[in-house]
């Protein structure tokens, strides 16, 4: 293979003045972990709204989650943000329309809500699956014991469904993290972004990508990791969870 | 707003979309779900074979893949595919392989770890029993693998095989990164050349939109289907 | 007390599970209901709470009707205590803290007074040690005592019973029928869902047998088993008794 490797080159200044290539890199692991993490959130709380809504009695509810969760699943994740980005603010009223474009950080707010919302469909089923595998009678008893159903959610069904689920709920965080990536293409500069543009500047393409790479991974082991603890520190003692 | 909605513009665009367009996108798709399946199986084997190194070297593989974003993995393999074909040809310069093969290479390495976990899944879905009976007749590990293991497992979870191909459908759009005229790559060229951002964008989330839920309902029959014949 | 009158139930027009079952419980009473499996008594003693919706007839629990949309249900079921067939402890929480969930929640004790509450009726039910550990730590008779408890934390004025004993091993199902015979003996109104015909002999005041969706016999103790005037209760009994 004749490339010119040159792992020194981390260490050099970038073009942009903002400290080494190494800086650049690890700016956009900041700001991937900071979208990941606000996506995350956004994601967990409407994909709960949305999933609990399709367990309930109501047929209006399980409509409602049912067109929801078809909605942000079927559309590329990338056509998604381009949706956010380009096409909302022009189909707005032309007030809104503006302050949308003039919102500094435009990139990261769309990329933060698009990959939640996108995230959300995927929470929402997650957690519908979860609370269906409990047995029915526990939802009999809470309600037979003068719970409320907003009471038997909270203190009985939601708590035995998120530790069930938590297994997959940790792929889908890893998912939501992978998936700030595609907000390079509105010109978000996470990691992947730095990495593309340290390839640019520098034509040291494998470096850059060997290191976005490496810090892909050891998000990733932090992650499983700390899902592994918090697995432990909610189980029950004697009850076996997982199938 | 949407009073100035040119759907003229979609309709001159509607060749261009979808001979070019939509034509690579089902291509890759089609051809990246058949190589990431075959290679997928391959790494499940692997894995489920009890060979402590060859099943180690499959799932560090899985488990590499599945960390990295796709987009990052697209880039990867754009850059890399060049210097691998120079390797393996001995040519004195990197090979420009095309935009086509590059990100079917890509998709292929991509899928193949999400295709092999469904069918880990699958070939441990199929009880104990099997494998035995089959060696019992006489059959040999490959003949088990080939006519009674992976027959069923592909069967019991070909839903779940269709719902990643949905989704290797949808991940194909990210082709965009390396300006490639998939379908939305072609939208979108339409929609700067012609100023009609709005336009182009909300059609080609219909049609992605059409097409997966189309797919997914099928997926759902199937499902009822294959639960009856159980 | 309880008062069951003309009550159908259907899931389709072809599909009735009750019909037109009328029937009481007096203050202070204790009635047994047999049958079948698939004769309908489950879904009727879940009727009675509204556990499971009717679409004819009435029920009132101490003069409030059931099926009134205007009764404050959860308020109502706080007040009838229930027993399942597989417990419904609440896998999640310490037996002491499934104790105190509704006390709390529902009937807005403080939490050292639902606690101290709990405390007595897991010593009544001979459980006290166990009072910090996980449902799943304890065998299937201990679980079904707590369940028992739990109801009983809640001052109920009458007791529903699930077929408490179906799902227990045979070595544990004494324990249980123990703690119901003892609060018969005290004076509660029970109504029970069960096989075990000792059980009715000991403290029956009545005895209902039903067999597809109907009550077929609804006799005081001593006729039920000295001569049941029907043939089906008669082949029930001789089936069951007969081991």
């Amino acid at each position: 293979m004749n490339y010119n490797w040159n792992w020194g080159i981390f260490f050099q200044p970038n073009p942009m003045g903002t400290g080494t290539y190494l800086d650049m890199l690890l700016a956009g692991l900041a700001l991937t972990l900071k979208t990941a993490a606000l996506a995350w959130v956004i994601a967990l709380i409407t994909g709960s709204i949305v999933g609990v809504m399709r367990t309930l009695p109501s047929k209006g509810a399980y409509w409602f989650g049912f067109a929801y969760v078809e909605f942000f699943r079927n559309m590329p994740l990338l056509v998604q943000l381009f949706l956010w980005f380009f096409v909302l603010p022009e189909i707005l009223p032309k007030a809104a329309g503006l302050w949308l474009k003039q919102l500094p950080n435009a990139p990261f707010w769309t990329a933060a809500i698009g990959v939640g919302l996108f995230m959300s469909a995927r929470v929402a089923v997650q957690l519908q699956a979860g609370i269906g595998s409990l047995p029915r009678g526990q939802k009999m008893a809470a309600t037979a014991l003068g719970l409320t159903t907003v009471q038997g959610y909270r203190y009985v069904l939601l708590p035995m469904a998120f530790r069930i689920i938590l297994p997959p709920l940790t792929s889908e965080f890893l998912n939501t993290i992978k998936n700030t990536a595609v907000a390079i293409t509105i010109g978000l500069l996470e990691l992947t972004g730095q990495a593309r543009s340290m390839q640019e500047f520098s034509f040291q393409v494998f470096e850059a990508f060997t290191a976005a790479t490496i810090l892909y991974l050891l998000v990733n082991a932090v992650v499983v990791t700390a899902m592994r603890f918090l697995e432990r520190w909610v189980a029950i003692p004697g009850y076996i969870t997982g199938k | 707003m949407l009073g100035s909605f040119d759907f003229d513009v979609i309709r001159r665009a509607l060749p261009y979309l979808f001979y070019e367009g939509m034509t690579f996108t089902l291509t890759l798709t089609a051809l990246a779900a058949l190589g990431g399946l075959v290679f997928g199986t391959a790494l499940a084997l692997m894995r489920l074979s009890g060979l402590k190194l060859l099943g180690r070297i499959a799932g560090l593989y899985v488990d590499f893949m599945r960390s990295l974003p796709l987009v990052l993995v697209i880039f990867w393999f754009y850059f890399l595919v060049p210097y691998i074909g120079q390797w393996l040809t001995g040519a004195s310069r990197p090979i420009s392989v095309g935009a086509f093969a590059s990100s079917l290479i890509t998709f292929i390495m991509f899928e193949a770890a999400y295709f092999s976990e469904i069918m880990r899944a699958g070939i441990q879905s199929i009880s104990r029993g099997q494998p035995a009976a089959a060696s019992a007749l006489g059959l040999t590990y490959a003949q088990t693998m080939r006519y009674v293991v992976l027959p069923q497992a592909f069967r019991n979870m070909l839903p779940v095989l269709i719902t990643q191909t949905i989704v290797l459908f949808q991940d194909t759009s990210l082709v965009y990164v390396l300006s490639i005229t998939d379908f939305l790559g072609a939208a979108s060229k339409v929609a700067q050349r012609d100023g009609r951002l709005v336009e182009m964008y909300l059609f080609a989330a219909v049609v992605y939109f059409t097409i997966s839920c189309i797919a997914s309902f099928g997926v759902r029959r199937l499902q009822a289907r294959i639960a009856i014949i159980r | 007390m309880i008062e069951i009158s003309h009550v159908d139930k259907w899931y389709s027009p072809t599909f009735q599970v009750l019909t037109d079952c009328t029937t009481s419980v007096a203050k202070g009473e204790v009635v047994v209901v047999c049958g079948p499996s698939g004769s309908g008594k489950s879904t009727l003693i879940k009727c009675v709470n509204a556990l499971e919706p009717f679409q004819k007839g009435d029920i009132s629990i101490d003069g409030i009707k059931v099926n009134d949309p205007k009764t404050d249900l959860p308020k109502l079921r706080s007040r009838v205590g229930m027993v399942f067939q597989h417990f419904e402890l609440f896998p999640h929480l310490k037996i002491i803290d499934n104790l105190c969930l509704a006390q709390e929640k529902v009937l807005g004790r403080a939490h050292d007074k639902a606690v101290t509450k709990g405390m007595q009726l897991l010593e009544r039910v001979g459980l006290k040690e166990h009072a910090q550990k996980f449902p799943a730590q304890l065998s299937g008779g201990q679980q079904q005592r707590v369940a028992i408890a739990r109801a009983l934390a809640m001052d109920p004025i009458a007791m529903l019973f699930d077929e408490p004993t179906s799902a227990l091993d045979p070595e544990m199902i004494s324990e249980v029928l123990d703690v119901m015979v003892d609060l018969a003996r005290e004076g509660m109104t029970m109504m029970v869902v069960t096989h075990e015909m000792g059980f009715a002999r000991k403290v029956a005041n009545r005895v209902i047998f039903m067999d597809r969706g109907e009550i077929v016999e609804d006799a005081a103790k001593d006729d039920f088993f000295g001569k049941p005037r029907s043939d089906r209760a008669q082949k029930f009994l001789s089936k069951i008794l007969s081991h």
